[in-house]
């Protein structure tokens, strides 16, 4: 048995679990912990700017592995700085372990310096957490939080580390636990055969059955399962922002992205359906628009491996708990019994209604000769990275460009903040990224405001050379908002403007990087070019883009999915 | 529609925060909650009596169920069971007739007197939540209350129907 230092204990653990990466920022608390991480070279830390980009970054690594990403802060500030970023894993059900320090235990309660409850602060933000209480039970603690985070519907976990249990100074046996099973929580991954049954004969008799793909189904790696679904039923899939990448985006039976800015053809052919398979998607209230009108017509499936996910919103007619890729697999063997040759021509009037559909081309913009479309800038960064690189986005309408105007092929290629729509995730999301993929290319699209929600990481990037590449939709307003002033009310631009932009350009170049400013369309082409030639430099693309223009299609509150307006003048 | 919902949990600390967080950050209600260790103290049981439709009551235990420290959920009242709350109330009384009127309330409901004072009687009242309340009431009738306490219900399933770990 090896004697070490509570300190020496986190790391080793670390080292046990393999973790490769620690995001994190040192201080007061964890000052026994970073000395431990001093000692040794398998656990990299990557020094942040401000705790909040460290869960993003793991987030983001996180997102793009599906390894959990791991979070390293001091007690109070340290601490409440990652909870904006512990909220928005935990919304996407994302992996993550943050490893708080906390006062001595015998100051826990007296207001000491630097403490908060961080289990309690947390509690409505995490699966699940842990406030250790003796030395011995570090490993255990450590190695519990990372099977909670990565099994069963994913999530952040909080270990809280008292200072007083890391100490350097005192040795305690160190014992990794062989087992980490635990009586209260055993998810279920298989799909009951009864459920698997009822929704096999509900597939197989659809005559109008379309798949909504979400981000469960990248979670559980079923992206190649689906696909063999998809192709063997002839349906046509749907994917939740989330869900991108879960299904090849320019495969033919894709329809696009649905919901509140959906492709027409992925809304129309929800609402007309008479049997959907949701495969890890939650009915969120920006994909169902009014739940009262939401596909009058289908027979509900919902695999999910969150029961409370199930009939939370919508009501399923099929519930089935399970993971995505275990539950596909089952109809997957039940079909190999059945004769599923006429699928074809049983859909035919479906897709030649959906192609009807796909024929009013709902994505269409007019670009003209000067002032760039915001859309144009996506397009132009899907052609320069042949559609392979790692995108992640910021929130607003730049979000919505690019999950409308890029094609995602492969899971994990797409990274944004869909649930909480945390503005500041995209640069310390595509640092992670970069980190976890150092020989890919991590791009960030992203507008003036939510780059300037976290962009001291820009410093960070130097440190550690990351050759990120950042698109900033520069429209000099905070456009979703602006949007939704002129739609809703009467176009007063109530604080979405900004009219004190820095110089994005000279920014980049104070970090240390290449700025690149971008305001006609006849420069974008050789930009982008020069942008991805330079493949072991940061390039900040400042690009102004049309301040007018919106993000369409847009569902029309309290209708039905397929209520949708087209552009500023048209509506369905 | 009143609802019990009863929880069998790991015993450790912050469980019950968590319980009462999923409560108040979804909005449910709590009329009472009891809690207390099972005779495995390594387990709690917790009851919590709430107001909700089927569809509410449907998140309530799949979402109680989904917290890491908890090992099985029940709603009670939707099959037999039995159930039962104590309450402790103090009531003054100023003359010989308030007394006695009371001490006749007492047994008529099967109550028990546990702590006498020239001016005060404290009482022990178990039963159902109905009962108890009943029993307030006609205390209010005869005597000044001074103060009660009530545990909430606790409830276990008839028959062999049971949480078990």
């Amino acid at each position: 048995m090896r004697m070490m230092s509570g300190a020496a204990m986190v790391v080793e653990a670390l080292k046990d679990i393999g973790v490769t990466h620690v995001f994190g920022y040192p201080g007061g608390a964890v000052l026994d912990i970073y000395d431990a991480l001093f000692a040794q070279d398998t656990v990299k830390h990557v020094l942040v700017r401000h705790e909040q980009a460290a869960a993003h970054m793991a987030d983001g690594f996180a997102r793009s592995t599906g390894r959990t990403g791991t979070v390293l802060v001091t007690s109070g500030p340290g601490a409440t700085n990652t909870l904006t970023g512990i909220a928005t894993a935990y919304m996407d059900s994302i992996p993550m372990v943050v490893l708080s320090g906390q006062v001595p235990s015998m100051h826990i309660g007296e207001d000491a310096f630097q403490e908060t409850d961080m289990v309690g602060c947390s509690r409505p933000v995490v699966k699940h957490s842990f406030l250790v209480k003796k030395t011995t039970d570090i490993p255990m603690a450590i190695a519990k939080a990372y099977y909670i985070a990565n099994t069963g519907r994913p999530g952040p976990v909080v270990v809280d580390l008292p200072k007083d249990l890391v100490n350097v100074q005192e040795e305690h046996p160190y014992v990794f636990p062989d087992d980490v099973t635990m009586r209260s929580y055993n998810p279920t991954l298989k799909g009951h055969n009864k459920q698997i049954s009822k929704a096999m004969a509900s597939l197989t008799k659809a005559k109008r059955p379309i798949l909504y793909v979400g981000g469960g189904a990248i979670t559980a790696e079923a992206n190649n399962l689906v696909t063999q679904l998809a192709e063997k039923l002839n349906a046509p899939v749907t994917c939740t922002l989330m869900g991108l990448g879960a299904f090849p985006g320019t495969h033919p039976q894709f329809v696009g992205m649905l919901g509140m800015h959906g492709l027409l053809e992925a809304n129309k052919s929800m609402h007309n359906a008479d049997c959907i398979i949701a495969l890890g998607a939650r009915f969120d209230d920006r994909v169902t628009n009014n739940v009262d009108k939401f596909c009058p017509h289908a027979d509900i499936i919902h695999v999910d491996i969150d029961p409370a996910s199930i009939s939370k919103t919508v009501n399923a007619h099929i519930p089935v708990v399970g993971s995505v890729d275990k539950v596909i697999e089952q109809l997957l063997e039940r079909m190999g019994d059945i004769d599923l040759s006429d699928q074809k021509a049983k859909l035919a009037d479906w897709w030649e209604q959906i192609n009807e559909w796909r024929a009013v081309k709902c994505l269409n913009y007019e670009q003209g000769d000067e002032i760039i479309k915001p859309q144009k800038v996506i397009e132009a960064v899907y052609e320069h990275t042949n559609g392979e690189a790692y995108i992640s986005s910021d929130v607003g309408q730049h979000q919505m460009f690019a999950a409308l105007y890029y094609a995602y092929d492969k899971p994990r290629q797409w990274i944004n903040s869909g649930g909480l729509g945390t503005m500041g995730f995209g640069l310390p999301a595509a640092m992670g990224v970069q980190f976890a993929h150092p020989e890919s290319c991590s791009v960030v699209i992203t507008g003036d405001g939510s780059i300037q929600m976290n962009i001291q990481e820009l410093s960070t990037c130097l440190q550690y050379g990351l050759p990120v590449k950042i698109i900033s939709l520069n429209n000099r307003a905070l456009g979703m908002v602006r949007q939704w002033q002129d739609m809703i009310y009467k176009g007063r631009h109530s604080h979405s403007y900004m009219d004190s932009m820095p110089d994005f350009v000279k920014l980049a170049e104070a970090y240390g990087h290449i700025g690149i400013r971008v305001d006609k369309l006849e420069d974008l082409d050789d930009a982008m070019k020069r942008c991805f030639a330079e493949k072991n430099k940061l390039v900040f693309m400042d690009i102004l883009v049309d301040q007018n223009e919106h993000v369409y299609p847009m569902q029309i509150k309290y209708g039905a999915m397929d209520d949708m307006r087209l552009s500023k003048t048209e509506r369905t | 529609m009143r609802r019990i919902i009863s929880v069998l949990m790991e015993n450790a600390p912050g469980s019950l925060s968590r319980i009462v967080g999923v409560f108040s950050q979804r909005g449910y209600n709590v009329d009472s909650l009891c809690v207390a260790p099972t005779s495995d103290e390594s387990l709690s049981r917790l009851t919590i009596i709430t107001q909700a439709d089927d569809k509410v009551t449907e998140q309530i235990t799949k979402q109680v169920n989904k917290l890491i420290d908890v090992l099985r959920v029940t709603e009670l009242a939707d099959a037999p069971h039995v159930e039962r709350e104590l309450m402790l109330i103090k009531v003054a009384t100023r003359t010989d007739i308030a007394r006695a009127e009371v001490k006749r309330n007492v047994d008529i409901f099967r109550a028990r007197i546990l702590d006498v004072t020239a001016q005060h009687y404290t009482i022990e009242i178990t039963g159902t939540s109905d009962k108890l309340t009943a029993f307030a009431d006609v205390m209010k009738g005869c005597a000044d209350i001074t103060e009660s306490a009530r545990t909430g219900v606790c409830g276990l399933s008839r028959g062999d129907r049971a949480l078990r770990p």
